[in-house]
């Protein structure tokens, strides 16, 4: 590794303001949404072509020394976290929609766009891009390709994977590829698909080529309230046996319900022990008849409130309250860290109840808000970083989740992404040789494993939590 | 050599002892399963059976081998079913082929194709390694997607063992309205027109010279005036398609049972800005052809020599995939792919990673 090459190199391809190496430049980019993890890199730079990406990689190549490629930094899992012998290659000036183009349904897009500026492009046209994780205001298309990001709409319109068409990457190895197409079918394998969810690994997403959907016609939300969180699950059961198939079914318990009123008076009832959001789109026609069969359905499901929203605003004032939740739980505590675990939907209660006997075993506040058509839970986990030992407390429960989590037949990460937090968990998860052969795939891309190294899987030297 | 494991590890024992491999079930693409007299034909079909289904979940577990045909019905019963409409399945297509082929019907055009409701995989890898990959719950971030590499790998990157697969309500009735237009330029008109409309048929096929079908799924009593409404917005002279005449249509469509034994199966994926291209230059040579999954594939019946067709691909930019050859063809093609190859790098990396002595491309 010759980093100081690599530096000089870079201090010839970027003007000063652009190469970042001082402790004050740097600071801003030592850890992301997981604040627990911190590293200070040897610099950052922040490119603002094509070809100044694929350039720092080759020099990374040349030189061996690690980079992380970075988009807005709200990762949860430390997925962003710079390595402390490497760069960081911050994106968010590669930020040009390139097309839109209404006739295929497609945007071309460079990866530090954000997520909501897509749709807000695409919306002269009729037209959106459907994944919408909560972090959409913020978070880039890069970041969402690298973690396959979700939303509350997945269950119905599947996740990033599921919207991206077509890529064009730059390798570890400096190489550049493009895959796919812009067509919805393919020829040979999905390489895509895979390329999708490599969480920085396989290099840096420099095109993304994205489905849109068109704008649906109506809208009707729902928000049930209940008096048990099991009810509230049940209900979510009946409504996927009633033969409804909801763009989003999302339940939030009751410490979130009071986090996200006090942050954004979003109106929810705050007697209830759970609220259900359920959200059904489409032709009108077909949406009433749906929202009918709904409300009979929930009529037995033991809420003892129902409220359709009545406008536009009161529908993105439910869906305000619900995607603030992460950021709201700092008023109601100092620290708190999320998981992301998911379980097969039926065993939904039983994970709940177990995380909340867990969270009193620990002494520690859970607060759940989860994607519940899919089972993909998000227990906010409070603590108070300066009390001694909090931190451990917390990181240990969070381990006992995500091992309950595996023991039910579900997985460690639904959408937040393995990163550094859950490197430990992958083997739980999976066997040695599923391990083994993603690590061979690893090193035919990445031979030098340059690009996000100590992500995913474990490296040797690891970065220490501090906070 | 043809070889039948009944078990995984025998799949496993089989491709260490091998050097050239072909894995094959239903074969009902039969193009696809084309291997050099060397190769050793390992027929999974025996690998057959649902291991896991819990319609509570809209999930289920299978081995490779197993039908299609037979997954339709046990979904059918708990009125669930594949939204991506795999296709052949009269012809015995099996699961582990229609992944391996990344094959869809027209369905796929509302909630998408088979790489979409590909949950997990199991597969048996180049080294005779049994590999997991994915999961069985319907969200997983959890390590990297090798079992997408094995979407439409032909058999070429691994065995695949046992899927796991999402699906949806079996929506209650369907409808289809027939929408006839006098050019081709006409119906794909239309065919822009409600892909950007806030309708939301579940499939919609164009059937040159000029036909446009559009299938509606739902609740049964809202499809009449979904159907008026759709009818009014195309506003020209409409047919209405209803029960078996309906089902048939779809049916044949799905199975491409329209396809002339003597011409060649060809799947072309496109988008509608390329359609009018691509079929000016079929229309010459008088091909039959239809055009599904709302404009995003080109099914094609190619009379003539595949050499022709590959010239025009690569000029048009399009990549194709030789599905069934011509009956009586006289040179078979081990080769099924056609026209430009996106990713072949990657591909190349993934390859050395998952087959790294090429015992699955072996002269082929
Ligand atoms: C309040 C809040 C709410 C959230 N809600 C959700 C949610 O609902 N659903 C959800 O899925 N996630 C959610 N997240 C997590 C996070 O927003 C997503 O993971 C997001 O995709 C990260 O995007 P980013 O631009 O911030 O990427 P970063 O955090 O900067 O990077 C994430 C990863 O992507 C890699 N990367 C970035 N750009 C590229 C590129 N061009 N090529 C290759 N790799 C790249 C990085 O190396 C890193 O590993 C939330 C986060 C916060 C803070």
């Amino acid at each position: 590794m010759d980093t100081s090459a690599l530096l000089a190199s870079l201090a010839r391809l970027y003007p000063p303001a652009r190469l970042l190496t001082r402790p004050g430049g740097l600071l801003p980019y030592e850890s992301d949404g997981l604040t627990v993890f911190r590293a200070r890199p040897r610099a950052v730079v922040l490119p603002e072509s094509q070809d100044e990406v694929i350039e720092t990689v080759r020099l990374c190549h040349g030189t061996g020394v690690p980079f992380v490629a970075r988009g807005s930094g709200t990762s949860l899992s430390g997925g962003a976290v710079p390595h402390t012998e490497g760069i960081v290659i911050a994106l968010n000036r590669l930020n040009r929609i390139i097309e839109l183009d209404p006739v295929d349904r497609v945007a071309v897009v460079e990866p530090g766009v954000i997520n909501v500026d897509v749709s807000n492009a695409a919306a002269s046209c009729g037209l959106y891009y459907a994944p919408d994780p909560s972090s959409q205001p913020v978070c880039t298309i890069g970041g969402n390709v690298a973690f396959n990001s979700g939303g509350a709409h997945c269950f119905k319109y599947g996740m990033t994977l599921n919207h991206v068409l077509g890529l064009k990457a730059v390798l570890p190895t400096g190489d550049v590829v493009a895959m796919g197409g812009r067509s919805l079918e393919l020829v040979g394998p999905d390489l895509v698909g895979a390329y999708v969810g490599s969480e920085g690994l396989f290099g840096i997403a420099l095109e993304i080529t994205l489905r849109l959907l068109p704008r649906p016609e109506c809208y009707r939300t729902v928000l049930a309230a209940y008096r048990s969180l099991e009810a509230a699950g049940d209900a979510v059961s009946h409504i996927v046996a009633s033969g409804l198939l909801p763009g989003a079914m999302e339940i939030m318990d009751q410490l979130a319900i009071e986090a996200a009123e006090a942050a954004v008076h979003a109106g929810y009832p705050m007697d209830a022990a759970a609220i259900l959001i359920v959200e059904l789109e489409g032709e009108t026609i077909a949406v009433d008849a749906d929202l009918a069969r709904l409300m009979q359905v929930l009529s037995t499901s033991g809420a003892y409130e129902t409220r359709i929203a009545q406008s536009a605003d009161e529908r993105m004032l439910i869906w305000k309250g619900r995607k603030s939740t992460f950021s709201a739980i700092g008023r109601l505590s100092p620290d708190f860290i999320v998981q992301d675990g998911v379980v097969p939907r039926s065993r939904l209660g039983e994970a709940l109840a177990e995380i909340e006997r867990l969270g009193r075993e620990y002494g520690l506040r859970v607060a759940n808000v989860f994607h519940a058509g899919d089972g993909n839970l998000h227990p906010l986990i409070m603590f108070d970083g300066r009390e001694p030992g909090a931190l451990e407390r917390a990181e240990s429960l969070a381990g006992d989740i995500l091992r309950l989590c595996i023991a039910l037949g579900g997985s460690i990460t639904g959408e937040h992404g393995v990163g550094m937090e859950k490197r430990q968990f992958l083997p739980e998860m999976y066997g040695e040789a599923d391990i083994a052969c993603m690590q061979r795939l690893r090193r035919a891309i990445d031979p030098q494993e340059i690009a996000n190294r100590g992500k995913m899987f474990a490296e040797a030297i690891v970065a220490s939590p501090v906070l | 050599m043809i070889l039948k494991p009944t078990t995984p590890e025998e799949v496993s024992d089989i491709v260490r002892a091998h050097r050239a491999l072909r894995p094959v079930a239903g074969r009902s693409k039969p193009a696809l399963s084309m291997a050099c007299a060397e190769a050793t034909m390992v027929d999974v079909s025996a690998l057959s059976g649902v291991i896991e289904y819990q319609p509570e979940e809209c999930t289920f577990t299978a081995l490779a081998g197993t039908p299609v045909s037979e997954i339709d019905r046990s979904l059918a019963q708990q009125r669930q079913y594949l939204p991506f409409d795999p296709p052949f399945s009269v012809r015995g297509a099996t699961l582990g082929g229609t992944v391996a082929s990344g094959l869809s019907g027209p369905l796929r055009y509302r909630y998408g194709g088979v790489r979409d409701f590909l949950l997990g995989a199991r597969f048996v890898d180049g080294e005779g390694q049994i590999v997991r990959s994915g999961g069985k719950v319907v969200k997983n971030a959890a390590g990297f997607y090798l079992h997408h590499l094995l979407i439409g790998s032909l058999g070429r990157l691994g065995v695949l063992l046992d899927l796991t697969f999402k699906v949806f309500p079996l929506p209650e009735a369907m409808t289809t309205v027939v929408a006839s237009y006098p050019t081709l330029a006409e119906a794909l008109a239309a065919l822009d027109g409600l892909r950007r409309s806030s309708f939301e048929p579940a499939a919609i096929d164009v059937l040159p010279p000029g036909t446009l079908y559009t299938r509606l799924a739902g609740i049964a009593e809202t499809l009449p005036k979904r159907a008026e409404a759709l009818e009014r917005y195309l506003n020209v002279d409409t047919e209405r398609l209803n029960g078996l005449e309906e089902e048939t249509f779809w049916r044949d469509a799905r199975q491409l049972a329209w396809v002339a034994p003597d011409a060649a199966l060809v799947k072309i994926p496109v988008t509608p800005a390329r359609m009018t291209a691509l079929d000016e230059a079929l229309a010459t040579d008088g091909v039959a052809r239809r055009y599904s999954g709302g404009g995003e594939v080109a099914w094609i019946a190619w009379p003539g020599p595949l050499a022709t067709l590959d010239t025009l691909l690569d000029t048009l930019q399009l990549s194709g995939l030789l599905v069934i050859d011509a009956a009586g063809a006289t040179r078979p093609r081990l080769d099924p792919r056609m026209g430009v190859r996106p990713g072949e790098p990657f591909l190349a990396r993934a390859r050395q990673a998952l087959d790294p002595n090429g015992r699955f491309t072996a002269r082929s």
